[in-house]
């Protein structure tokens, strides 16, 4: 029987939003994976930008993902980056099925089992009172 | 006429300064200034004969100490880019003869940690514990998923790598080896398919190099190596966002293959192609780096990387030599530049025909790199001992 991946616990280092990312953090507390839309181009930006990465129009909307997706990339790290992590854990860069990329950490999964197209969702951890974090989970 | 402006411009002064996991009694500062004198040694020049600078933050220093003002300077970190710049400077007249250089020691001291320069301080990758291997791994899973890359071949080009370091006498994992292949895959896994040894180590270190006209480096005891092109793709910060192999803009060109485009300008300025290497003096922070170095360069085909790099080509002797002195897997990796110099160091040494070891007979061509997919960017050098 393979480890099943866990969150991180409290006093890992957490992001500090910036001005134009501050409503993808918020998003994350009410349980919503936000991306932005061009309203000039209709592409997806992410992560957050002050500009579109197509058409780079300062004009974006807020749009919220369904946090359905598959796994493009993934490795399983072994090897702490701080002593604050406890590993395994995994990173994945999932395709959100919106057609953006999403780099997180995958749990609630045997360690051994990510691969890439594996079917995944978001789900949400709350590390502190400000920062909520997006994770994924297998979708079924 | 020269038919590209670098073909006017020679390496005549390379140094590395003493090179270890940890140096005793140096800081940054101290060691670079060692590698400072030593490259002046190499080529029998003065301070006073320097009128331009370009080591990052001891650009200052250096000309303050040195007494070399008025200078030409540049204050980023050096690697690829800023030799570039600096080349450009003479090649424009706004100086014409610049030391390049860079050192650290005493950084990474909080050994439970990865290097902090690995690991920026991002929103996006922060929390999920991202710090290079895991990058660069991001990078290699996705190749070996589209194209059946093995681990077997990602060890075969860390077991020469570090073969290359085992012999060098300066290397600081000098006598540790030899390796297998099987040795690389037996060490512990740090981010998936990296094993332990298909990783760079850290360690500190500084070094320096020289440039000048064509014309002066006539007057100088050491054979001059030109720059025959050089260029440096870009996809964006490093370590911030999702390092992803299909990262693209409109053009279509993509992160997965960053140094291609660099390649082809420097390749079109040197009018040279790849079969004309001798030596690939190519950077090397994971194993998978280098197969996907030759495919980026059009040594090879997409996909094919992984068997072109077996049977003894990157190996000493092979037709395309490769990191000949051990590079950040065994030679040195002082911190976020320096190393990345070293590269093309090596590469005006094996030129020079001065290697201990590992030199390759008569060679005239080096291409050297720096950076790496995971990075989002490649930087591209050929040097050699006449030009076109």
């Amino acid at each position: 029987m393979s480890e099943i991946l866990q969150p991180q616990s409290p006093g890992i280092p957490l992001p500090v939003p910036t001005l134009f990312s501050q409503p993808y953090w918020d998003g994350c507390q009410v349980g919503e994976l936000r991306y932005q839309r061009c309203r000039d181009c209709g592409v997806i930006t992410m992560d957050p930008a002050p500009a579109c990465s197509a058409c780079f129009s300062p004009d974006l909307d807020w749009e919220v993902s369904a946090g359905q997706g598959e796994v493009y990339s993934w490795t399983t790290v072994w090897r702490p980056q701080t002593p604050a992590f406890t590993v395994p854990y995994v990173a994945v860069i999932v395709t959100l099925d919106e057609d953006f990329w999403l780099l997180a950490n995958l749990i609630n999964c045997p360690v051994d089992a990510v691969h890439v197209g594996m079917r995944v969702k978001t789900t949400f951890v709350e590390l502190s009172e400000e920062i909520t974090l997006p994770y994924f989970e297998p979708a079924d | 006429m020269a038919k590209h402006p670098f073909h006017d411009i020679a390496i005549v002064g390379i140094a590395n300064s003493d090179q270890a996991r940890v140096l005793e009694g140096h800081d940054s500062t101290t060691i670079t200034f060692q590698a400072v004198h030593r490259v002046l040694a190499d080529t029998g020049l003065s301070p006073s004969d320097i009128d331009g600078v370009a080591a990052g933050p001891f650009s200052g220093p250096l000309t303050y100490y040195m007494r070399n003002g008025p200078a030409w300077r540049n204050h980023m970190a050096p690697s690829i880019p800023i030799i570039l710049d600096a080349a450009s400077a003479i090649a424009t007249g706004q100086c014409h003869t610049v030391l390049v250089a860079h050192g650290s020691a005493g950084v990474y001291t909080e050994r439970a940690s990865t290097a902090p320069w690995t690991r920026p301080a991002h929103e996006f990758v922060v929390a999920y514990g991202m710090f290079t291997a895991a990058e660069f791994a991001l990078i290699a899973q996705r190749h070996m998923h589209m194209h059946g890359t093995t681990p077997e071949q990602l060890a075969t080009v860390a077991a020469t790598i570090r073969n290359n370091g085992h012999a060098h006498p300066e290397a600081v994992y000098r006598g540790r080896g030899p390796f297998t292949p099987d040795d690389i895959l037996a060490s512990r896994m740090v981010a998936d398919p990296f094993h332990l040894l298909d990783c760079a180590m850290t360690s500190e270190g500084a070094c320096a190099l020289i440039l000048t006209t064509r014309e002066r480096a006539q007057d100088l005891p050491t054979k001059p190596v030109y720059i025959l092109g050089g260029a440096c793709d870009s996809f964006g910060p490093s370590y911030q966002h999702p390092p992803a192999w299909d990262l693209a803009g409109p053009s279509g060109r993509n992160n997965g293959y960053t140094g291609r485009w660099a390649a082809q300008k420097s390749f079109a300025m040197g009018e040279l192609s790849p079969t004309d290497v001798d030596v690939c003096e190519f950077y090397d922070p994971f194993s998978f780096e280098i197969i996907r170095q030759f495919e980026a360069y059009g040594f090879c085909e997409e996909g094919e990387g992984g068997e072109f790099i077996m049977d003894g080509r990157i190996g000493p002797g092979g037709q395309y030599p490769v990191t000949t002195d051990g590079g950040t897997m065994s030679f040195s990796h002082g911190g976020a530049a320096v190393q990345q110099l070293q590269r093309v160091i090596r590469g005006v040494e094996q030129l020079r025909g001065t290697c201990a070891t590992a030199q390759v007979p008569d060679a005239q061509v080096a291409m050297c790199s720096n950076g790496g997919a995971g990075a989002l960017f490649t930087d591209v050098m050929l040097l050699g001992t006449e030009t076109p």
